[in-house]
C-alpha cells in the first residue's frame, strides 16, 4: 500500500495568527468599555470608522497585489491596527481624521512594505504619527471625561458631530473640550507652575487625570491577561513601564516641583496602553528574549524624553517608531548563546 | 519520583505533547511470525555500508553475517532467519528521500536455524579487555537503537583523555506514541542493567551510570528500582524525569542530568558522558553474553489507523505491511504511514519497505488523528519557536535567512545545531513548515560545500597544470639558453682562433708526423 509523504513535524500545536488577533482584541474589551464610559460615543465612532475604512482599504490593496483578499482579512490583523489606531484618536474628532489615518496605517505603513510580517513600523502608531504631525490642533482637541463634563452628547449627536461638525443647539464646543492631563502638564509646567499648584486643579485624581487614570487599570487588566495567555511577551510592558518607572522616579526625587510623579507617568496618556498592546506588536518589535527588555526599555526612556522635553505632550507613539527603526540591531546583538556554544554568535562550529 | 539527592536540570523550551503511550501500552508484548521473505538493507546505521559476504542462491543460516565493515563508523548486518538468499538488489528502504538501497532478500525455510552463526557466548565479561567487547559489539552488528542508528562500538571507544565518569543510559522516549523502551524495560529490565554493566565495564568503570525514564513510565521505573533493589544501587542512578519534549534527545537529557552542554564542535565524551538507549544496552548484553548478533527489536505499532495498537519483538527486514497485519490490520482511512513519531518520524510511501534498526515505531495516523497545520500564513515574529527551541536559536531568524538563500548567515545563526525535533513548527501560529526549510537550507549548504571541494580540486588541478607548463617552458628555455651557451661559445674570436691554431698544431703534427716516415712533396 502507498501513502503520501512530507516532512515532519506532522503535528500541529493548534495556534493560529487569528486567534492570537482575536485574543488581542478581546483584552482590549475593558479598556474600551471604559473609555466609552468616560468619553462617550465618540470612542465608538473613531473604532468604527477606522476598522470600516482599514479593512476597505485592506481589501482593495489586497485585490491590486493579486493576494487572497477574504483568507488574509480572516487573520484579523487589520482590525486590531484599526481598533489601536482608534482608541488613540480624541473623541468626536472630524471623520475625516481617523479615516486618514488608517487609510495611511492600512495602506502605506503596512502593505506598501509586503504586508503583515513585513513592515518594520507598527502601522496604528505610523498612523498616529502621521495625523499628529499634519493636523496637530485636531489632534489635541480632547474631550472632558465624564466625572468632569458638564453636558454630554447622545449617539446621534456624536454622530452629527463627528461627520459635519455641528453641535446641538446652544452648546459651545468648549463646555466639552478639555485638555488631557499630558498636555494641561506639559502647558502649565511650560508657564513655570509647580506640580503642587497644577495639581490643586479638579482635574486631578489620585495619581493621574480624574477618569484617565482609571482608564489605564483597564487597560493594565487586557495586558495581563494577554500576558498571562503568552500573547504578549511580559518582557516589552516590564522593560517599557520599568524604565519609565526608573528615569521618572529619579527626576522626580531630583526635582519634585517640574518632575511629576511616576505613577503620573504611567497612568497618563498612552503609556499602558502603548506598553501591553502596541509595543508588544511581534512584526514591529525585537524578537529575542534580552532584545525585547532593551526594546521595552527603550520606548519607555524615550516616551519619558518626548513628555519632558520633547515638543508632543505624549512620546509613546514617537518612541515606539524610533525603537521599531532599532528593533533589527537590537536583535542581531542580543542573540541567545546556542547550546553547546561558548559565546552568542561565536563561529565555531 | 526524582531519585533521592538527585538534582535535574533544565534544557531550554521544549514542549509538552500529549503523549497517547496507553494506545499501545495496553496488550502485552507480541512477537510478529516469521514472514516468507525478508529484505535486509545493507545499510541501516550512520556511517559507511557493508559489502556483501553472501552470494544469490547461498543458504544462510540465523544470524549469520550478510556484511563485512571496513570503516571505523559502520555496523555489519546478519541474517534475521535461516533460508536461501534469492536476491541481492535494489529495494524501496524506509527513507525520507523514497530512494532505493542494496538489499539482501532472503527466503525462510521456516527452520529458523542458528546453526553455527551463534557466537561463542562471554558470559564472564568481567575478564575481557574492552577491546574484546568492542569487537564483539562490532561483530554483532549493534547500531543506537532509540533511533539514529549509530554504531555502538565507536561510541564506547573514548579517548583516554575523555575520562568518561557517567553513563547515561537513556529510557526517555520523549516522542509521542512510542512505547517500545517502556515495553522493554517492563519485560527485560535485568538484562538491560547487565547490559549497562557491561558497558561499565568496557569504559573502563565510569563513577556512576545513571537510567533516565520519564515520569509517566511509573511501571518501568518500578520494573528497574526491582531490578537495582532500589532507586540507587553501587554507582547505579535510577532518574525519572519530566516528560518535555524532547528530553529524550541525547544532548537535550545530558543537559537534564549533568546541567552540562555537550560543545557544539565536540561528542558527550569530551565532557565526560557517554549515552546509550536501554535497547542498545539490552542488544549489547544479548551479544556479549550469548552471542546473539543484533536480528531483532521491539516495534511499536501504533496509531488509531491500526486496529490493535502494541508492542512487538520484530526481526530486522520484515515487511512492515507483515507488522501492521499482525496489529490487526489498518483502520482507514490512514492519512500517514510514519516511522518514528509524529514529531521526527519519517513518513513511509510504502508499506513493502523492511523494519529496519533504527524503527522503534509505526505509527498510522487515521485522518484528522494528527492536528495539520493551517493554512502558512507570514511570520510575525512571535517568538514561540524562540521560546521552545532546546539548542536555543532563533528559529525565525533561520527561517528568513533560508528563505532568502542567505545560507552564510543561516549559519551565522548555528543552522547545523539545529536537532530538527520540529517544537517551532509545532508552536508556529502561522504554520509554517520551520524544519523543511532549515533540512533544505543544509542541504544546500552541503551542496555548495560539495560544489566548492570540487571546485577547489579542479582548481587546484588546474593551477598544479599552469605551474607545470610554467616549470617546463622554464625547462625548455633553460635547456635551449644552455645549447644557445655552448654554440655562443663556439663563436667566440678567442676560442676561434684558438681553435683554428689548435688545427694548424694538429695539422703540423701530422705533416710531421709523415714527414718523419714518408717523403714530403717539398
Amino acid at each position: 500500500m502507498r501513502f503520501p509523504t512530507a516532512s515532519s513535524p506532522f503535528v500541529h500545536g493548534g495556534g493560529a495568527v487569528d486567534r492570537v488577533m482575536l485574543q488581542v482584541l478581546l483584552a482590549l474589551v475593558p479598556g474600551t468599555l471604559a473609555m466609552f464610559w468616560y468619553f462617550g460615543w465618540g470612542v465608538l465612532y473613531n473604532i468604527l470608522i477606522c476598522t470600516g475604512v482599514a479593512v476597505a482599504a485592506e481589501a482593495a490593496i489586497l485585490r491590486l497585489r493579486r493576494r487572497p483578499v477574504r483568507a488574509t482579512l480572516a487573520d484579523l490583523s487589520v482590525v486590531v491596527t484599526a481598533w489601536l489606531l482608534g482608541l488613540a484618536l480624541p473623541p468626536l474628532t472630524p471623520w475625516w481624521l481617523p479615516a486618514a489615518g488608517s487609510l495611511f496605517a492600512v495602506v502605506v505603513a503596512k502593505h506598501l512594505f509586503g504586508g503583515l510580517g513585513y513592515n518594520p513600523f507598527n502601522p496604528a502608531m505610523a498612523g498616529y504619527v502621521l495625523l499628529i504631525i499634519s493636523f496637530p490642533t485636531e489632534m489635541t482637541h480632547w474631550i472632558a471625561p465624564s466625572v468632569l463634563a458638564e453636558v454630554r452628547l447622545g449617539p446621534l449627536e456624536s454622530l452629527r458631530h463627528v461627520f459635519t461638525g455641528v453641535l446641538p443647539e446652544g452648546l459651545a464646543w468648549d463646555a466639552l473640550a478639555s485638555a488631557t492631563p499630558l498636555d494641561t502638564m506639559r502647558t502649565q509646567l511650560l508657564m513655570n507652575r509647580t506640580i503642587e499648584e497644577i495639581r490643586t486643579s479638579p482635574l486631578w485624581g489620585d495619581f493621574g487625570g480624574r477618569g484617565w487614570e482609571w482608564i489605564g487599570n483597564w487597560y493594565l487588566l487586557g495586558g495581563l491577561w494577554l500576558v498571562w495567555r503568552r500573547v504578549a511577551d511580559w518582557r516589552i510592558p516590564a522593560g517599557f513601564l520599568g524604565a519609565l518607572v526608573a528615569i521618572s522616579t529619579v527626576f522626580y526625587l531630583a526635582d519634585p516641583d517640574t518632575h511629576p510623579f511616576p505613577a503620573f507617568h504611567v497612568f497618563s496618556g498612552g503609556a499602558l496602553l502603548g506598553a501591553f498592546f502596541i509595543a508588544t506588536d511581534p512584526v514591529t518589535a525585537a524578537s529575542t528574549p534580552r532584545g525585547r527588555w532593551i526594546y521595552g526599555a527603550g520606548i519607555g526612556l524615550l516616551t519619558f524624553v518626548i513628555r519632558a522635553w520633547g515638543g508632543y505632550p505624549d512620546g509613546v507613539a514617537f518612541a515606539v517608531l524610533l525603537m521599531n527603526m532599532a528593533a533589527p540591531t537590537i536583535d542581531y546583538f542580543t542573540r541567545p548563546r546556542t547550546y553547546g556554544h561558548r559565546s552568542p554568535g561565536d563561529l565555531e562550529p | 519520583m526524582y531519585a533521592p539527592g538527585e538534582k535535574l536540570w533544565h534544557f531550554h523550551g521544549g514542549i509538552r505533547l500529549d503523549g497517547q503511550r496507553e494506545l499501545s501500552t495496553g496488550r502485552p508484548l507480541g512477537a510478529v511470525p516469521l514472514s516468507a521473505e525478508f529484505v535486509v538493507p545493507v545499510q541501516q546505521h550512520i556511517g559507511q555500508a557493508g559489502d556483501v559476504l553472501v552470494r544469490e542462491g547461498q543458504h544462510v543460516h540465523r544470524g549469520q553475517q550478510l556484511t563485512q565493515v571496513r570503516e571505523y563508523i559502520g555496523a555489519p548486518v546478519h541474517a534475521p532467519t535461516s533460508g536461501k538468499v534469492i536476491a541481492i538488489e535494489n529495494r524501496p528502504v524506509p527513507h525520507p528521500s523514497g530512494l532505493e538501497g542494496l538489499c539482501v532478500v532472503i527466503e525462510a525455510d521456516g527452520r529458523d536455524d542458528w546453526g553455527d552463526a551463534r557466537l561463542e557466548p562471554l558470559e564472564d565479561y568481567r575478564a575481557l579487555s574492552p577491546g574484546r567487547i568492542r569487537r564483539r559489539v562490532r561483530k554483532c552488528g549493534i547500531v543506537g537503537l532509540g533511533g539514529a542508528a549509530f554504531p555502538t562500538a565507536a561510541k564506547i571507544n573514548p579517548l583516554h583523555e575523555q575520562r568518561i565518569h557517567t553513563l547515561v543510559l537513556n529510557g526517555a522516549e520523549c516522542e509521542p506514541y512510542i512505547t517500545c523502551d517502556d515495553t522493554l524495560l517492563r519485560h527485560h529490565a535485568a538484562e538491560v542493567v547487565e547490559g549497562a554493566r557491561i558497558l561499565m565495564h568496557t569504559l573502563g568503570g565510569p563513577e556512576r551510570c545513571l537510567i533516565a525514564v520519564e515520569e509517566d513510565m511509573p511501571e518501568a521505573y518500578e520494573a528497574l528500582r526491582e531490578v537495582l533493589g532500589g532507586t540507587s544501587s553501587g554507582s547505579f542512578r535510577l532518574v525519572s524525569i519530566p516528560s518535555i519534549y524532547p528530553t529524550g534527545s541525547e544532548k537535550q537529557l545530558i543537559q537534564v542530568l549533568t546541567g552540562r552542554e555537550v560543545p557544539a564542535d565536540g561528542l558527550p565524551a569530551d565532557i565526560g558522558v557517554v549515552c546509550q538507549n536501554v535497547a542498545t544496552a539490552r542488544a549489547v548484553y544479548r551479544a556479549v553474553v550469548h552471542g546473539e548478533p543484533l536480528i531483532e527489536r521491539i516495534v511499536t505499532v501504533t496509531g488509531r489507523g491500526v486496529s490493535e495498537p502494541g508492542n512487538h519483538l520484530v526481526r530486522i527486514g520484515t515487511p512492515v505491511h507483515e507488522v501492521i497485519a499482525h496489529a490487526g490490520g489498518y483502520v482507514e482511512p490512514v492519512q500517514w504511514l510514519l516511522m518514528g513519531g509524529p514529531m521526527m518520524g519519517v513518513a513511509l510511501h510504502d508499506d513493502a519497505v523492511p523494519v529496519v534498526k533504527a524503527t522503534n515505531c509505526l505509527l498510522a495516523a487515521r485522518r484528522g488523528e494528527l492536528r495539520a497545520a493551517g493554512p502558512v500564513l507570514p511570520c510575525i515574529r512571535c517568538g514561540e519557536c524562540v521560546r521552545v527551541c532546546p539548542a536555543r536559536l532563533l528559529p525565525h531568524e533561520l527561517y528568513r535567512l533560508a528563505r532568502a538563500a542567505e545560507f552564510d548567515r543561516a549559519q551565522e545563526y548555528d543552522l547545523f545545531d539545529c536537532i530538527e525535533c520540529g517544537c517551532c513548527a509545532y508552536v508556529c501560529p502561522s504554520h509554517l513548515p520551520l524544519v523543511h526549510y532549515y533540512r533544505y537550507a543544509k542541504s544546500e549548504i552541503r551542496d555548495l560545500e560539495r560544489e566548492r571541494q570540487a571546485a577547489d580540486r579542479a582548481r587546484r588541478r588546474h593551477e598544479f597544470r599552469l605551474e607545470r607548463l610554467e616549470r617546463e617552458k622554464r625547462e625548455r628555455a633553460e635547456r635551449l639558453a644552455k645549447k644557445k651557451a655552448a654554440v655562443s661559445h663556439k663563436a667566440d674570436p678567442e676560442r676561434k682562433k684558438a681553435a683554428v691554431q689548435a688545427a694548424v698544431q694538429r695539422a703540423q703534427a701530422r705533416k710531421a708526423a709523415r714527414g718523419d716516415t714518408a717523403p714530403t712533396e717539398d
